[in-house]
């Protein structure tokens, strides 16, 4: 069964070649500090498994030491020139898309298809993780598809893998740092200290503003986690239930459907939902890291009163 | 209270802009410090929930192909596509994304977009290359306001339209927490009642989207008047 080990294993192989790729570049001036970030990267993947907690802990301190203490660079040489680019997209034109198109084909299609496939009772792949698996396998078919229309020198993907990669940089870890942070602010039970302070201060016995505060409160806590995920229990727990539902008699159903989607006002306008807000801005090398922020707070905003609203004149129709 | 210190840490150091690898680090030693955690037991906790969080990190594999692609001129091609069609527009181009991006998380398909696999060399590059097509040469502001408006545009219509589909993760968890405290809802309900929100959100940012046009056009005009 392929399982999300196997995965695993192929990103850090692929970390690895970028590290290696990164060693060799002498254009780079920080190029000891790129190898030694994707490195010890590739090592969390490869190993990380199987060593201890401790070990690994200690692994993504030194990775955010090497990238704060002087911090990684990038390779001057461009891979080939815009005359190049232009020329290459003439020749082979709309064929281009098809190796880009299938990967969110194959990733759609995989979702469907393994769930359907199995050996002897057994699924051919691990099926709570089966969307992230199709992804890699859709990824793998697109590189062998690109590869074998393009005919590039063998090591050309993982060069390219490295420029892409080098210049997201510190980003591409990100969102899994903030990730680890909401573990830890749920072993430290920050959720409760925050509703606790919402109840102490905030008049809830006017069914309007216990409403307002839920949908609002489900935005500034998603905001400050940077996962509606983290957020919901907390503030169902603490408002919804007791209040809305059990005080007010409001419908759960409604409360929780419209609660959420609140979290998710809060989502657009927090630098914590790195990989939603920051990882694109390096991705698409944008200079000011916020610029996605502030395209979506507008949107955000207006979209979270209407939730108010909505919230407002729903829950409590009967 | 003292727990919350490491939210006024990531607070403090996102506006200082420090280096956020490090603000995040030490804001996550000191929330488990101050909860109790003696300091190794934190950096245990720490790596722990780094691997068992790697998944988020397997989007990177698409990096291979889509590089080799963008060598092979991918973007380029894009842009040439959008100048063929002399109805397309920044804001059009983007609303026909929004829409499908919307549409195809609603039905499950969450997977159709990304922001590595889709709007870096693909919806990001046709956009300016509308807009190149009515006003020629950008300035590298325009280009970067155009580019943060598609990956906007990703975010935007996924959320708003996945919690219409009855398997994602949000409804599971939803369901699963309401009926660890005795109410059983049905996924199908909670799927309906966030129809209400996606189309104000449609409303809200295909609003927000043309008038990206006009504001494209008053910034630019002058400047093509000017050569």
């Amino acid at each position: 069964m392929i399982t999300l080990e196997h995965i695993y294993w192929l990103s850090g192989l692929m970390m690895a070649g970028v590290a290696i790729v990164n060693a060799r570049d002498a254009t780079n001036p920080r190029r000891l500090n790129n190898t030694a970030f994707w490195g010890i990267y590739a090592v969390t993947f490869l190993a990380g498994s199987y060593l201890p907690d401790i070990a690994n802990g200690f692994l993504v301190i030194a990775m955010v030491l090497v990238a704060s203490i002087r911090g990684l660079g990038q390779g001057r040489k461009e891979s080939a020139t815009r005359e190049e680019r232009e020329a290459s997209a003439k020749r082979w034109g709309n064929r281009l898309f098809i190796p880009a198109l299938t990967i969110p084909l194959v990733t759609v299609l995989g979702t469907f298809i393994f769930k359907k496939i199995s050996f002897n009772g057994f699924p051919l792949v691990d099926l709570k993780q089966v969307t992230v698996i199709s992804l890699a396998i859709a990824t793998l078919i697109a590189l062998g598809v690109g590869m074998a229309m393009l005919r590039p020198p063998l090591l050309a993907p993982i060069k390219e893998a490295r420029r892409l990669l080098d210049a997201v940089g510190w980003a591409a870890v990100l969102p899994q740092m903030l990730a680890a942070l909401g573990a830890l602010f749920a072993i430290a039970g920050v959720g409760n200290v925050v509703t606790g302070i919402a109840e102490r201060w905030i008049p809830l016995d006017n069914p309007f503003v216990v409403v307002t505060t839920y949908a609002i409160g489900m935005a500034i806590f998603t905001m400050v986690m940077g996962n509606a995920f983290a957020a919901f229990p907390v503030m169902t727990a603490g408002i919804g239930l007791p209040l809305i539902v059990q005080r007010f008699g409001g419908d759960p159903t409604i409360m929780a459907a419209i609660g959420m989607l609140s979290g998710f006002c809060g989502t657009l306008m927090t630098p914590m939902a790195a990989n939603f807000n920051i990882v694109p801005t390096a991705l698409l090398e944008l200079p000011d890291e916020n610029a996605v922020i502030k395209v979506q707070i507008p949107t955000a905003l207006i979209l979270l009163a209407a939730n108010v609203l909505l919230m407002n004149f729903l829950v409590f129709r009967h | 209270m003292l727990t919350l210190v490491g939210i006024v840490i990531v607070v403090i150091g996102f506006v200082l802009r420090i280096n956020p690898l490090l603000v995040v680090t030490i804001a996550g030693l000191a929330t488990g410090i101050a909860g109790g955690l003696s300091p190794l037991a934190v950096v245990a906790a720490f790596g722990k929930a780094f691997i068992t969080s790697r998944y988020v990190a397997i989007v990177w594999l698409v990096l291979p192909v889509i590089g080799l692609l963008e060598h092979a001129g991918l973007k380029e091609r894009a842009r040439a596509v959008v100048a063929g069609l002399r109805a397309a527009t920044t804001s059009r181009v983007l609303l026909v994304y929004f829409t499908i991006r919307q549409i195809t998380a609603a039905l499950g398909l969450t997977s159709l977009g990304g922001h590595a696999q889709m709007v870096r060399p693909l919806i990001a590059p046709m956009a300016e290359g509308a807009a190149e097509n009515q006003y020629g040469e950008l300035p590298e502001r325009t280009r970067h306001k155009i580019r943060a408006h598609a990956a906007a545009v990703d975010n935007i219509a996924l959320f708003f339209g996945e919690d219409i589909f009855i398997a994602i993760g949000s409804i599971l968890l939803i369901r699963g927490f309401l009926e660890q405290n005795g109410i059983r809802v049905e996924p199908t309900q909670l799927a309906i009642w966030a129809i209400p929100t996606a189309i104000c959100a449609f409303v809200i940012h295909c609003t927000r989207l043309l008038l990206l046009d006009r504001s494209l056009r008053a910034e630019l005009s002058r400047k093509a008047d000017d050569a």
